[in-house]
């Protein structure tokens, strides 16, 4: 009797958790083709424009893409070729070097920076630290080594390179807690099989938490890079939204675009212009096919590599 | 006595508050088994760790006294890289590194050392593991994980790790505590046939199996060391009632 209810229970769940993933796969289909039917368009007029483009004038219909989409993949990839270390020493310092004690200080840092909303990054960035990098950071480099095309003048403000600075600060709080985490779970045994053979602290480190943590930070830097990709409101405020980077001017100190703050800033006006808002939508769906593309690969490579 | 290798003086340990360890003394022969014998927390695991400064791994562990390795003291005038190099240790639980194969298992600490000669690491996972018995069952694939064995051959594997920087110390945690019989007798004629080369201490919950490998044992009773001396003596005619009491099996 009770076999059989605990049968029947099963049976339930089962079921409700088939219904609530085909619910989650159908939404997701619904979402894909009504960004396709909307893009129909844009696709149809743009052709190929909308990917190699590089400039977008919605009064002479002209919509180029290109700026957009490479200043998202340029800006994600700065941020997490920048996360990624910062993440790694904080995780190794809290989980093996750093004293007990701090570690709820710096814990609680992280929640904390991982719990502002990306709105006040954005007033942040535009307001103190834009200000404080030009005058500090810029202006000194360009007046230094400006002759080097990336580094050269005028200093914007607001920049591709301070939309990655503050996609870096937004997403090391997601990697670090992530990795210390993953870190602090490496097996005491495991650990202690390498000290006993008169390995070093940072040995340990190398042979034993590095390989043992190795699939779980890679899951936590395609979570923060997802994270970067996707991140809207900080980054329109503080990137300039134009089309001077990359093909008017590589510097780093440029400003520019990415695929979300030229939707969130021109949608609203976009909607007289049939075009225009498909355009629009093209791109969003770009941006949709880059991150699903990116976690594929991600799976893929986190399956290749299982017990190796 | 120039043939001890390893002298403990009055040695006593702590987690946190709590000592587990009394003012422990004695003096481990050269290329002899010594086994450590004593009930469950009586301090034994403790009492090794203590030996190759594992212990201080362990938060809150607190250690006083002198453990002496041919005339040097292990706390004052080695670091714990050095000593545990020459004290090698095989854990209760096999524990393999996962992430490596069968051949970079054995070579763990040589590879620590800065030895990369290919011909000499060849030569050394090849003499280990037919040191331990594990060359016919593992030679065919040498580039398998190591933990894709059997708990025996992961706790040989293990030994040969230990083995591979050639140690003048050998500590074993109840290397066959988790094994079968099968598996056991393998370990405990290898442990027989290391005193060639080494010092073996073996902690045992098995008294049979005290008095099969070693020349010594060490009886332990919450923290102290009630009596050393050859195991013959001490099985056939122990000094303290305790020790008789634990060695014929009539404890608790
Ligand atoms: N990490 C630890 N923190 C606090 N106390 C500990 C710790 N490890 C062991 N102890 C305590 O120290 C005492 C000795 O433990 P130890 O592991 O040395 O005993 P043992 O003789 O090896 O026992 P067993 O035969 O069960 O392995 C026990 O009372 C145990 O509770
Ligand atoms: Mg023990």
């Amino acid at each position: 009797m009770k076999y059989k209810s605990n049968f029947f229970f099963e049976k339930i769940f089962k079921t409700i958790l088939k219904i609530t993933s085909l619910i989650v796969i159908g939404i997701f289909i619904l979402l894909f083709y009504s960004l396709v039917e909307r893009s129909i368009p844009s696709l149809f007029q743009n052709g190929l424009e909308i990917l190699f483009g590089t400039s977008w004038d919605p009064n002479f219909e002209i919509f180029g893409g290109a700026p957009a989409i490479l200043g998202t993949l340029f800006s994600s990839a700065i941020a997490l070729i920048f996360a990624l270390p910062i993440s790694l020493c904080i995780a190794i310092f809290y989980t093996e070097y750093g004293p007990v004690r701090l570690r709820p200080f710096i814990s609680g840092i992280m929640d904390l920076l991982a719990a502002i909303p990306s709105v006040i990054y954005g007033i942040w960035g535009l307001w103190t630290l834009s200000p404080i990098l030009k005058i500090n950071f810029q202006e000194p480099i360009i007046a230094s080594i400006g002759f080097i095309p990336i580094f050269s003048g005028p200093a914007y403000g607001l920049s591709i390179f301070l939309a990655s600075l503050i996609l870096t600060i937004m997403i090391t709080p997601i990697i670090s807690s992530i990795s210390i985490d993953i870190f602090s779970k490496t097996p005491m045994h495991l650990r202690e099989g390498m000290f006993a053979l008169g390995a070093t602290k940072w040995e340990v480190i190398k042979n034993v938490v590095f390989p043992f943590a190795k699939r779980g930070v890679f899951a936590a830097t395609i979570l923060g890079l997802g994270r970067a990709l996707g991140e809207t409101m900080a980054v329109t405020m503080v990137i300039g939204n134009s089309y001077l980077w990359p093909f008017k001017s590589v510097s780093l100190f440029a400003s520019a675009s990415t695929i979300t703050s030229k939707i969130a800033s021109e949608f609203p006006e976009s909607v007289v212009n049939l075009i225009h808002n498909s355009s629009l939508i093209s791109l969003a769906l770009i941006l949709l096919i880059i991150s699903i593309s990116i976690n594929f690969v991600a799976e893929i490579i986190s399956k290749k590599s299982v017990g190796g | 006595m120039s043939s001890n290798k390893l002298k403990v003086e009055d040695l006593s340990a702590w987690f946190y508050e709590k000592q587990v360890l009394n003012r422990v003394s004695l003096e481990f022969p050269d290329k002899k088994v010594i086994a450590i014998i004593g009930p469950s927390g009586c301090g034994k695991t403790t009492f090794i760790r203590c030996l190759n400064r594992m212990h201080e791994l362990t938060p809150g562990a607190r250690v006083r006294g002198r453990v002496v390795l041919d005339g040097k003291d292990i706390y004052t005038e080695m670091d714990a890289m050095e000593v545990r190099r020459k004290i090698g240790m095989v854990f209760q639980k096999p524990n393999p590194f996962p992430n490596m194969s069968i051949y970079d298992n054995v070579v763990a600490g040589l590879k620590l050392m800065g030895i990369r000669d290919k011909a000499l690491l060849d030569k050394v996972v090849e003499s280990k593991l037919r040191e331990v018995g594990l060359w016919d069952e593992v030679s065919d694939d040498l580039r398998r994980s190591g933990a894709q064995l059997s708990g025996g051959q992961q706790q040989r594997l293990c030994i040969a790790r230990a083995l591979a920087t050639e140690p003048e110390v050998l500590l074993m945690d109840e290397p066959t505590s988790s094994l079968d019989p099968s598996s056991t007798a393998k370990i405990e004629s290898l442990v027989r046939v290391l005193k060639n080369h080494a010092t073996v201490i073996i902690i045992t919950h098995n008294v049979q199996q005290a008095a099969r490998v070693s020349d010594y044992t060490a009886f332990l009773y919450l923290g102290d060391l009630i009596e050393f001396g050859e195991t013959k003596k001490i099985f056939e005619s122990p000094k303290n009632p305790l020790t008789e009491k634990y060695v014929t099996g009539r404890f608790g």
